[in-house]
């Protein structure tokens, strides 16, 4: 991928000031302010609600600052790379449509976190709402204002899983969960397809900045790839705004608390599908494709949501249908491909969220004073909440598209764009269904408003309610008075804006002229604007026998096919599953094993293998022997490893067989090593053996082992074909090996180069390792805690022996032999260690010989005896050994040199003569103390499972002891 | 006969035997198995700085035209030798862990109506 791609050539802009900064800031606010609800609502609803507050107004003043520039036509870019190679870089950009959308979204961010306050009961945990809130907006912010695509789709995903907390934020509501399950699935599907058709485009265009992207129209939709890509951008924007056939999950997405309905559900997250489809108008839009899906997509849903909200009896229900109409409505505008629908889109866009979330907050303060939102047992509200009244009426008819409020504007201007528009060679059916669509929404409108609000007052609401205090109508009353405000002065107050949006949609330098006004003339539009008010007023007075015959009505009910489905692509892929992962682990390791080696075999099937290049080295005597005993042992343990001790020892034959080939093929230094950890890991496998049975049951069939045979024999004779070739032919590229070689001595000051590689050149990676053998012999320090901590305590004091134990467990030979040996084998523990940097050695062979030589006195005088001289805590050990390595490689910090640079000198030191002294030498001891220490604590912890009921501890480090029993004997001579 | 040609196949036949042990159905075999593995991986990684006799990487002044083996694979495997011991303990320990507490040293995981008759 990254070689198709071309280096960004835009100029990064530089950062100028702090107006480039705080696009940064902008999408980070939301984020950072993420943290603090959880912190302040320990000091108060109030306080908590305010600084969720602050962080969204700050975000919102950083973001108009930007507004003017925006206005006069300026894009506001900010952009630092991140991993230019795969086209991912943090970039934001500013424009008209991303103001129109970050505006929506921290301005009504703010009326919604001012109205939660009231509406969230004292039992609701406010902090958590406030988190997710603004987690919520920062990830949609981040969508509007991203640059790089590759952002975009993680933004895109944050909102999924933000959106899928809130709408469960009742999660002891089944329906809440049930809902947020929904619609996370339904949105999460859209997502992936979203994510492939990005993809596509960026490969396509050889970029993932929309910037450049967007230029890249004739590149884009000549390619192959654009159908495909359009169709998967399609799926995520369409499952994302809700529109047919994936409408059905917003509704139930209602069982979220009303201002996250009102927030997510109108205003912006449904929007989101909407904004890629306007952000990448310029390149997808004008095709056939484009026109026939999303104009039919658009068309159907703005029809069918509005037909069944006609008949919700949920407030909030009817609400959510009618937001999957006008979301149907928008889509149909953009599909039309036109300047004059894209200007209607983008000035619904900001006319839907003013009436839709003043709406939706309404029906919150309904159902917050009534305690219910169902139409059939509401009415006659408008004297017993005037204000919230008033609110509503205006709103509403707003929605239904009566003027002179804002949704009159709009409507006019997708039915004067529907009257032109043309499906093939159909001229009547676009205009038709939009009347209807208008009509449909007309009625639904009148429905709300005069089942809810007027009629007589009734005596038997569940709660008698009245009017809020104003902290919860402030936000649907400020929204109420933009709706008068823009229907009335549209063109001044956002004519304006509407053109600079409308341009940035349409993108390719177009220049459209906007001219907003409530008058336009008799025009098409006007009569099918009266044709729709007053059908749907018809229907709405014969709305009791048409709801008759909806009821009866066979509707497809979405849940049980969105259910059903879900059902079968579960138990498919339960069957799948259970198929490859039934429980048995060696089943996965062969499917593991079989599928390596059939990608490999097709590997090396692939390329011509027999341009062996380099000359064999013909083999003597003694490497035939030492093969044939490597064969033969293998062979053993294969055919006796049921025998556990027998297998074992001949895997010690395997262990020095291999030592010494490494010796003889010219690496001292791994010989050494696999010697000494052949020692140690052959003590721990005998150590473990003694709580392990001694025999392995006969359990596979001769059927299963053939089997195993095959597989292993197969995947054995593809690694060993592949050593051989890569043995035998020479190396593709030229080798680092050459640079090592010539630096190892001038500048790591050591001629041993493979020690100089570990405590030097990749001292780093040395410095990892130490510290994964440290943890993992931590790790089984703690599982012998626990061990020793449960009931298995018991069942090891109660351990039978497997064989009678012999009467002498601390032989005198062996002590005497081990305790001479001790100095012995520290003296040729430090040798090795100072050898290291010239000669084959150094910490790691250092660290295992003078473990084995601790061991031994364990092994031979018996654990309590050898634990009460030890007085380093092996945990200190490793821990000492890991920051002496780590301090070392910072010492280089004070020398100006990157972590773990060496430095090394000579120096004279009377009588000894000169000495060449290394920092690496400070590195090598840390390496050298942390394998001691990792090494002893293993073999300590597993010891210490040792102890049965009855043990004494041992008193004598020899139970018979020659010169022992003669001072005895003296010491009672004397008594007597 | 080459060396190369013994190395190559000593470590198919390792990973072989690595991987039939593997295959076995108690822990013990398993944990044999992985250090075959470990073995076979090692000389593998070894010899992808190929094979050299008499020539380890040490330097030499005094050497007229020294001939020196690839270091840095060894360095690798160095390291990788002693981890390897680290995994092994720590595989060792989870299934003496596994043996201790559950009652058996079996791989495959066992069905519930098994396990509960045990119980």
């Amino acid at each position: 991928m990254a070689g198709r791609l071309l280096p960004s050539h835009k100029k990064l802009q530089q950062i100028e000031g702090p107006a480039t900064v705080s696009l940064f800031l902008i999408a980070a606010l939301p984020f950072l302010g993420a943290l603090l609800p959880g912190l302040m609502v320990k000091a108060g609803r109030n306080t908590c609600a305010t600084w969720t507050g602050i962080i969204s107004l700050s975000a919102l003043i950083g973001l108009l600052v930007h507004a003017p520039a925006v206005l006069r036509g300026e894009v506001i870019e900010a952009s630092v790379e991140w991993m230019p190679l795969l086209g991912l870089n943090a970039s934001f950009y500013l424009d008209g449509l991303g103001l129109l959308f970050g505006t929506l979204i921290l301005g009504i961010g703010c009326l919604i976190i001012l109205y939660a306050r009231f509406y969230l009961s004292r039992q609701d945990p406010m902090g958590n709402f406030y988190t997710y809130l603004l987690l919520f907006q920062g990830a949609m912010v981040g969508i509007v204002l991203s640059d790089n695509i590759l952002m975009l789709l993680v933004f895109w995903e944050l909102t999924s899983l933000s959106s899928f907390l809130l709408i469960g934020y009742w999660n002891h509501l089944p329906e809440g969960r049930q809902g947020a399950r929904m619609a996370l699935t339904v949105t999460g599907t859209g997502g992936l397809a979203l994510i492939g058709g990005m993809v596509m485009l960026g490969e396509i265009a050889g970029t993932y900045e929309l910037t450049e992207l967007l230029q890249m129209r004739d590149v884009i939709q000549q390619s192959p790839l654009y159908v495909p890509a359009l169709l998967l951008i399609l799926l995520g924007a369409f499952t994302k705004s809700a529109q047919f056939p994936f409408h059905f999950w917003l509704p139930r997405a209602m069982a979220a608390p009303t201002p996250v309905s009102a927030y997510l559900h109108s205003a912006t997250m449904v929007k989101a599908g909407l904004f890629l489809m306007a952000r990448l108008y310029p390149v997808m839009s004008g095709t056939a494709e484009w026109f026939w899906i999303v104009t039919l997509a658009g068309l159907i849903t703005m029809v069918l949501g509005a037909l069944i909200g006609i008949f919700q009896n949920d407030l909030k229900g009817l609400l959510a249908y009618s937001t999957v109409s006008h979301l149907g409505l928008i889509t149909m505008l953009l599909g039309f491909s036109t300047e004059a629908a894209a200007i209607g889109a983008a000035f619904h866009i900001i006319n839907h969220a003013t009436f839709k979330a003043s709406l939706f907050m309404t029906a919150g303060i309904v159902d917050h004073e009534a305690h219910t939102r169902d139409i059939r047992r509401l009415g006659g509200l408008r004297h017993l909440m005037p204000i919230t009244f008033a609110i509503s009426v205006i709103a509403t008819l707003s929605m239904a598209g009566i003027p002179p409020f804002n949704g009159f504007l709009s409507k006019e201007m997708m039915l004067e764009a529907a009257a032109h528009a043309h499906l093939g060679e159909n001229a009547w059916l676009i205009p038709t269904l939009a009347t209807i669509g208008a009509l449909f929404s007309v009625a639904y409108s009148f429905r709300l408003l005069i089942h809810t609000w007027f009629g007589p007052v009734r005596d038997d609401y569940p709660h008698k309610p009245h009017d809020p205090g104003f902290g919860m109508y402030a936000s649907p009353a400020l929204l109420a008075v933009l709706v008068i405000l823009i229907g009335l002065f549209s063109q001044p107050l956002v004519g304006h804006a509407v053109e600079v949006i409308a341009a940035s949609i349409l993108g390719n330098g177009a220049h459209p002229h906007v001219h907003l006004a409530l008058w336009h003339g008799v025009t098409p539009a006007l009569y099918m604007s009266g044709v729709a008010v007053a059908g749907g007023l018809a229907l709405l007075a014969m709305y009791k026998p048409l709801n008759a015959m909806w009821e009866t009505a066979p509707r497809p009910d979405a849940k049980v096919i969105f259910d059903a489905i879900v059902a079968v692509v579960t138990r498919i892929s339960n069957g799948f599953t259970d198929l490859l992962h039934d429980g048995a682990l060696t089943r996965y390791a062969a499917i593991f094993f079989v599928f390596s080696a059939l990608v490999s075999a097709h590997a090396y099937f692939g390329v011509d293998a027999t341009q062996l290049t380099r000359t064999p080295i013909e083999a003597g005597i003694l490497p035939i022997i030492a093969w044939f005993a490597l064969i033969v042992s293998a062979a053993c343990v294969v055919v006796y490893h049921r025998h556990r001790l027998l297998a074992l020892v001949i895997l010690g034959i395997i262990g020095v067989v291999v030592s010494l080939s490494f010796n003889y093929l010219s690496a001292p230094d791994l010989a050494l090593t696999q010697l000494s950890v052949e020692v140690v890991t052959i003590v721990l496998l005998l150590l473990a053996l003694n709580f392990l049975p001694e025999h392995t049951p006969v359990e596979s069939g001769s059927a299963r082992r053939i089997r195993d045979g095959v597989i292993a024999g197969g995947v054995g004779l593809g690694v060993a074909a592949l050593a051989y070739v890569v043995m035998l032919s020479d190396f593709a590229l030229p080798s680092i090996a050459e640079y090592h070689l010539a630096n190892s001595y001038k500048g790591g000051g050591g001629t041993n180069v493979v020690n100089v590689i570990l405590v030097d050149f990749r001292g780093f990676d040395t410095f990892g390792e130490i510290t994964v053998l440290g943890i993992a012999a931590l790790i089984i320090y703690g599982v012998t805690e626990g061990l020793l901590g449960s009931k298995v305590r018991q069942v090891l004091l109660e351990r039978r022996p497997n064989h009678p134990i012999a009467g002498d467990e601390h032989p005198m030979m062996m002590v005497v032999a081990t305790r001479l040996m001790l100095p012995i084998a520290l003296m040729v523990g430090v040798y090795i260690y100072l050898r290291g940097h010239n000669d084959p050695g150094g910490g790691f062979i250092a660290g295992l010989v003078v473990a084995i030589a601790v061991l031994m006195q364990y092994m031979a005088s018996g654990y309590d005896w050898a634990d009460k001289r030890q007085r380093y805590p092996y945990h200190a050990t490793i821990a000492a050994g890991v920051m002496i390595a780590g301090i070392t490689g910072i010492g280089a910090f004070f020398n100006n040199m990157p972590f773990l640079t060496s430095d090394y000198g000579y120096f004279q030191i009377p009588p000894m003569g000169k000495f060449e002294l290394a920092t690496a030498m400070g590195f090598d001891l840390g390496v050298f103390l942390a394998v001691v220490g990792a090494v002893m604590l293993t073999l300590e912890s597993l010891s210490r499972l040792a102890y049965r009921r009855g043990d004494m501890p041992d008193e004598y480090p020899m139970d018979i002891n020659p010169s022992r029993a003669a001072v005895e004997t003296t010491e009672n001579e004397d008594k007597t | 006969m080459s060396v190369e040609f013994l190395v190559a196949s000593a470590i198919g036949v390792l990973t072989a035997a690595g991987i039939y042990l593997i295959l076995r159905l108690r822990t013990f075999p398993v944990i044999l198995g992985t250090s075959f593995l470990s073995y076979a991986v090692n000389v593998f990684l070894f010899t992808t700085g190929r094979l050299a006799v008499g020539a380890p990487p040490i330097l030499d002044k005094y050497a007229e035209n020294p001939v020196y083996t690839d270091p840095l694979p060894q360095a690798l495997v160095l390291t990788a030798i002693v981890i390897s011991f680290g995994m092994t303990a720590v595989v060792l320990m989870i299934a003496l862990s596994a043996y201790l507490s559950g009652g058996h040293d079996k791989i495959d995981m066992q069905d519930e109506t098994e396990s509960e008759e045990r119980a």
